[in-house]
């Protein structure tokens, strides 16, 4: 498909002024944004795809999309420099003509005459969380304490996501940590932000991944097992103003946009791919995702229900993050290998789901104790 | 298991932020207020994230709250790295916000969700204090 027509612009600004040594570079992305809102007769209620490169605000268009307010569907920090927002009105038209979005925001702002802010974090939040520790295995443990107060979840139904996990391992060569575990040892290992202990806790490693995508004529001619793109849906999740609500996951909405656009259920889902920096990521999320209900993801991790190839939702049959690999922190792409492997019929022998012909895979990115990037893909086999 | 003293790191002080700071300074926890809309903002800055107005007026907080959520986490990094055990915490202040913080003067082992707690300001010395909250007695 193409852009040609699907798109328009119908706003536009540039800030007025030249010196702003007493602006932030987040208030200056405010101002141009209602400049240029203002300008096309909408407001920032009316924007569901955000595309900035958002240079130096911490996690990009995340942490602007905090900052701002904004309910996305859709969001952009490609930084290729100087072009940055061209690419971004590129792929905000693409983004409209493809659904993803109705109303997409592009900014620009920065304070290129420096006024001592050079090498210093633009991040918004960074004064108000920084100064007090939280090291990223301290915001999840600040997500667990809460589900468990609400919910009743335990530290023995988390350390039940690491045994599925270990279970997997084992049968996968590459793995970081390839040895089953119990629950029991799960519990015994020290405690490093309670209620996490460290075996609820992904691994540390170096390495990297990579996918090709193609349209359907290129596919045609290629020799080896396609795996098809059936949906999408993304959301940031932020601290909304003061109300931030550690018991749920951007995957709340991503989810179900994904599940939408693929025409399919998440009890249709045969394989999933749970993002699992730590065991609570993978908790909250099977519930916001609609595997069970919020609130039953404790339950529904019991009696081995990740366990390929007989659990209710085989889960991470390479061993996730939590055992075999999490590249330089960043998990979501192993998530959509290990899926790319079972809709192939290439996982490892022994938890290859049987006749895998939908399979989904879940990101979570940033903390889920603050502001996160949620994604989820549903891929189906090559005939699904 | 007791407290030990935390250490005071500076925070980022932006001209958008320093009312906030100076606030802290003179023992007042200064919550920006919309002056459209009037909802009370969290984290300080100079832009209402309910109805996208840029003016907003400082309003204080009576620094009362309670437990929201915590965790006694014992891997410090940076300013951090040599305190054995310290407690990160979201306080939901009675005016609404839930921030975050940390939880001194207090027996870790004893905190809970739900549990009252009142401000503290801990100086940085660099025209800032760390508001934290200890237990309300």
């Amino acid at each position: 498909m193409s852009i040609k027509g699907k798109a328009f612009i119908v706003g536009a600004y540039e800030h007025p002024e030249r010196r702003l040594p007493d602006k932030s570079v987040a208030q200056i992305h405010a101002e141009v944004a209602l400049g240029a809102l203002a300008d096309a007769g909408l407001s920032l209620k009316d924007v569901d795809g955000f595309f900035s490169d958002a240079a130096g605000m911490g996690l990009g268009a995340l942490s602007m999309a905090d900052y701002l307010g904004l309910k996305l569907s859709t969001m952009d920090s490609t930084d290729t420099g100087g072009s940055s927002y061209l690419c971004h009105v590129g792929h905000a038209a693409t983004a409209i003509a493809e659904g993803k979005c109705h109303v997409a925001l592009v900014t620009l702002a920065g304070k290129g005459r420096g006024a001592g802010g050079r090498g210093v974090s633009e991040a918004p939040e960074v004064g108000f969380e920084a100064p007090y520790g939280p090291v990223v295995v301290a915001w999840y443990a600040l997500a667990a304490r809460r589900h468990m107060h609400e919910f009743g979840t335990t530290s023995a139904q988390l350390a039940e996501i690491k045994v599925a996990a270990a279970h997997h391992a084992q049968y996968n060569p590459r793995a970081f940590l390839p040895t089953p575990v119990s629950v029991e040892e799960v519990l015994a290992s020290p405690l490093v932000a309670d209620p996490l202990h460290r075996l609820d806790c992904c691994v540390i490693t170096d390495g990297g991944g990579a996918v090709v995508l193609v349209s359907p004529e290129v596919a045609r001619d290629l020799k080896r097992r396609k795996v098809k793109i059936l949906g999408h849906g993304e959301a940031p999740k932020h601290t909304m103003n003061g109300h931030v609500d550690l018991t749920y996951t951007g995957a709340r909405w991503s989810g179900p946009r994904a599940f939408e656009e693929a025409g399919v259920k998440p009890s249709d889902i045969q394989y999933a791919s749970i993002y699992d920096s730590f065991t609570i990521t993978v908790l909250e999320t099977i519930e916001d995702l609609g595997f069970c209900e919020k609130g039953q993801g404790g339950r529904f991790v019991l009696d081995g229900g990740l366990q390929s190839p007989h659990g209710k939702l085989p889960f991470n049959t390479d061993g996730g993050g939590l055992c075999n690999n999490h590249p330089a922190n960043r998990g979501g792409m192993t998530k959509i290998l290990e899926a790319v492997r079972q809709l192939r019929g290439e996982a490892n022998p022994e938890v290859q789901v049987p006749n895998c012909e939908l399979a989904l895979a879940h990101g979570t990115g940033g903390s889920i104790g603050s502001r996160m990037g949620s994604a989820t893909l549903i891929l189906g086999s090559e005939d699904a | 298991m007791s407290e030990v003293s935390l250490p005071a790191p500076v925070p980022a002080i932006t001209p958008e932020t320093k009312p906030f700071w100076e606030g802290t300074t003179q023992g007042k926890l200064l919550l920006p207020r919309c002056d459209n809309c009037g909802q009370l903002i969290w984290y300080p800055r100079g832009f209402c994230p309910e109805c996208g107005s840029l003016h907003l007026s400082w309003t204080q907080a009576s620094g009362r709250g309670s437990i929201y959520s915590f965790t006694i986490n014992r891997r410090g990094q940076g300013d951090y790295r040599d305190v054995d055990a310290y407690a990160l915490a979201y306080v939901e202040l009675e005016e609404g916000p839930r921030i975050l913080t940390n939880i001194v003067d207090c027996d870790l082992a004893s905190l809970a969700i739900g549990q009252p707690v009142e401000v503290v300001f801990h100086d940085t010395g660099q025209g800032a204090a760390l508001p934290r909250f200890r237990p309300r007695r």
